[in-house]
């Protein structure tokens, strides 16, 4: 180690990892996992969701929950953005998730044509 | 390295504690679980070190919602990955329950094990994986030897440690910044840092917990040090008996010297330092200062007479510096946050926090992390949960078998070192036992002073000869032959032997037998002079068991039960015991449906 610069630059580069056992304020992506929406293609839209946090370097929490009744729009996912409301978006297709994270999770707009409920804060 | 992001780490604690409850094929059990469904991809899996919760392990926190899962066994796992990972669902039935409120709760932070702790030496315990140095240095680790060796003269850090209040955490106190400057002011072309990772205090564990659950700490600890007082070389003594922290250790090593976080020209200050670990021999009295460094050199481990001090002639004759692992756990967070931050923490003569480690008759066991100042009666009934069910309070040891015990008069006391001593107890390294009235307060001075009377390296006459004879007036009293006059004998041995035994071995062995004469004197006597051990625990002492002949079922389960074969009797009828043969354990007392036996 040479000085305190490169340090930092190592801590920076490996920082990232560790964000994810920060139970700070960071963006939350909701994805329902129960038995329909699994069948209806949860994973690959958790996937999808994975692999584009990853790509456009994006710090949120990913996480899942069960059933919520609205089985019909399966696969849902929601998007709850520090200290705003929770957005529900629904009847997901694998590419709607691109748009989702640019315009939402990054923008900060709501998607409108996707979203199908919202809960208050 | 090509980096996933992973959705979801899951933190398996594998210290000491976990492992013993089968962290281990737990940890298989899941990986295997991962793969099968495909989410080995996603979900990460850590080892880390102790969460200091060992009664609930072996302990699983899910992030990034940060669930805290207790006891969590293999056949957990297809649960836990299918309902948590899967479907998002805590799985309630794994999660702690608050012994007082029977709640579920799921996080962490809200247990209130936790919640009155501060922890600032354990904050990465149990949080990173402590064989991946960069889990340390993410969260700003290392920095503070960056800081030091960057932006401080030597005489500005030791300035830092004194004014930040820290003292000695194995055991005597002493403030740790003025070690440093004597060590410093030594003149030498060679000096020596040691830390001392002995831990013999029986029952005591943090320091293992410590160094296995984040051994980067006390090595950045270390290489300040180092710097501070101008040594370019350093020992960790580490007993023996503990294999996974030499481990840990040694890996740690190696990666901060691939990182060049040790040997040359560390943060191109010109500063070099390079470490070595040497297991322990094995004895308690290793853990002395001069002692140990005798046996790093490779003798028997004695303590010699002090001075000379080792910050004037330690190891090989050299300025030595010697501190202990928590000792060195608080250095980078004090020179990276400043004295001024750290000294907020703590009471006006005794700062920072303080690493117990709680054991005995309470609810939650483990390791904790409080602030100097902090109440006995918060530690024991608000983190520790109180003691077990139907269990009255009796006192608590600190300080091991240099310590002695607190009764319930003091439990506001606020602790730290002073306040300790003058209730006549002692801080030591940190242990706390619990004891309960079931205790009996004769036998606990007996078993304390039979560990350091058999410790005790025979080196000086008042230790070897001294202990020895305290020891048997001791025995004798438990087994129902105490004299009058033996608790005059024994006063009068313990204070010659505390001013006179070579080192703090002999000098604080009397302790316990002092502090419970203290204390419980009336134990002592009703033990001497009415041939009774008021707690039923001294066997000879204790008055034969009776069946009443009225309540008697003559089950014949009491008979059944008994090891010694003392009770006869008709079945259906009634049964007797047999005073001669009786030893009075109590077994036939604790089997009888009918609540027919008891002490006469
Ligand atoms: C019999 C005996 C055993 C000791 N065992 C330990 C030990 O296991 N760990 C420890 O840190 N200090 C132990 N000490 C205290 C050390 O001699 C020394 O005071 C300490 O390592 C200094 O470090 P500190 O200033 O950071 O507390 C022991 C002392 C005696 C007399």
């Amino acid at each position: 180690m040479k000085s305190l610069e490169e340090l930092r630059q190592l801590r920076d580069k490996v920082e990232k990892e560790m964000k994810m056992r920060d139970e700070s304020n960071r963006p939350e992506i909701i994805i329902g996992m129960g038995t329909c929406g699994i069948a209806a293609g949860a994973r690959e839209i958790l996937q999808a969701v994975l692999a584009e946090l990853e790509k456009r370097d994006v710090d949120a929490k990913v996480t899942q929950t069960g059933c919520i009744g609205m089985c019909e729009r399966e696969p849902l996912l929601d998007v709850k953005m520090p200290g705003k409301d929770r957005i529900t978006y629904g009847n997901l297709k694998l590419n709607d998730v691109k748009r989702i994270i640019t315009e939402h999770v990054i923008n900060e707009n709501i998607v409108q044509e996707l979203a199908i409920a919202r809960m208050d804060n | 390295m090509k980096d996933i992001i992973y959705r979801s780490h899951i933190l398996i604690c594998t210290g000491t504690g976990c492992t013993s409850s089968g962290a281990k094929k737990m940890r298989i059990a899941l990986e295997d679980e991962l793969a099968e469904r495909n989410l080995n991809k996603e979900v990460k899996i850590i080892e880390t070190g102790c969460h200091g919760f060992c009664e609930k392990g072996p302990i699983v926190v899910v992030y990034p919602e940060g669930v805290f899962y207790c006891e969590v066994k293999s056949e957990d796992i297809p649960e836990l990955v299918e309902e948590h990972l899967l479907k998002g669902r805590i799985v309630e039935r794994l999660l702690f329950k608050e012994p007082v409120t029977e709640e579920n709760i799921p996080s962490y932070h809200d247990i209130q094990f936790y919640k009155k702790q501060e922890r600032i030496v354990l904050s990465n315990c149990g949080k990173i994986d402590p064989e991946n140095i960069d889990e340390y240095i993410a969260l700003g680790g290392y920095e503070a030897v960056g800081k030091a060796l960057s932006s401080m003269s030597q005489k500005d850090v030791i300035a830092e440690v004194k004014n930040s209040g820290l003292r000695g955490r194995g055991g005597g106190g002493f403030p740790t910044g003025l070690k440093w400057q004597f060590a410093h002011e030594a003149v030498s072309n060679k000096k020596y840092v040691i830390c001392n990772a002995d831990e013999g205090d029986p029952g005591a564990f943090m320091d293992r917990s410590l160094l296995e659950g984040d051994p980067h700490r006390v090595i950045e600890g270390m290489i300040i040090a180092g710097y501070a007082i101008g040594a370019d070389e350093g020992y960790l003594y580490v007993r023996a008996e503990y294999p996974l922290a030499i481990k840990r250790l040694e890996k740690a090593i190696s990666q901060a010297e691939d990182y060049g976080l040790l040997g040359d020209d560390l943060f191109s200050s010109g500063y070099n330092f390079k470490l070595h670990i040497k297991k322990g021999a094995g004895a308690f009295v290793c853990g002395e200062e001069t002692a140990l460094m005798a046996s790093i050199e490779g003798k028997r481990g004695m303590p010699r007479p002090r001075p000379p001090y080792p910050a004037n002639s330690g190891l090989w004759g050299k300025p030595t510096n010697i501190n202990n692992v928590e000792t060195y756990g608080n250095i980078p967070y004090i020179i990276k946050n400043g004295a001024e931050e750290y000294s907020k923490i703590g009471t006006e003569n005794s700062k920072g926090t303080k690493v117990f480690a709680l054991t005995g008759k309470i609810n939650n066991t483990g390791l904790v992390e409080v602030p100097m100042g902090t109440t006995l009666r918060e530690v024991i009934y608000d983190i520790g949960g109180g003691l077990g069910e139907g269990m009255k309070y009796k006192a608590v040891q600190t300080g091991g078998p240099s310590g002695g015990c607190i009764t319930s008069e003091h439990l506001d006391l606020p602790i730290d070192y002073d306040s300790l001593l003058g209730v006549g107890a002692m801080m030591g390294s940190g242990g706390m036992v619990v004891m309960d009235d079931g205790t009996c307060m004769v036998d606990v001075a007996r078993f304390f002073l039979n560990f350091t009377q058999s410790e005790s390296c025979g080196k000086c006459t008042p230790c070897r000869e001294g202990t020895k004879r305290m020891l048997e007036i001791l025995e004798r009293i438990c087994e129902g032959e105490g004299e009058d006059g033996d608790i005059a004998l024994l006063e009068d041995l313990a204070h010659h032997i505390k001013d006179t035994a070579l080192c703090g071995l002999g000098q604080t062995a009397p302790n316990p037998v002092l502090s419970t004469l203290k204390y419980f004197r009336h134990e002592y006597e009703a033990h001497i002079f009415d041939h009774k051990c008021p707690a039923g625990v001294c066997k000879d002492l204790a008055s034969a068991y009776l069946i009443d002949k009225e309540t008697c079922v003559g089950c014949s389960i009491c008979a059944k039960a008994c090891p010694v074969d003392a009770i006869t009797g008709t079945p259906k009828e009634s049964y007797q015991i047999d005073d001669d043969i009786c030893i009075s354990c109590g077994v036939c007392a604790s089997k009888c449906p009918v609540s027919a036996i008891s002490q006469g």
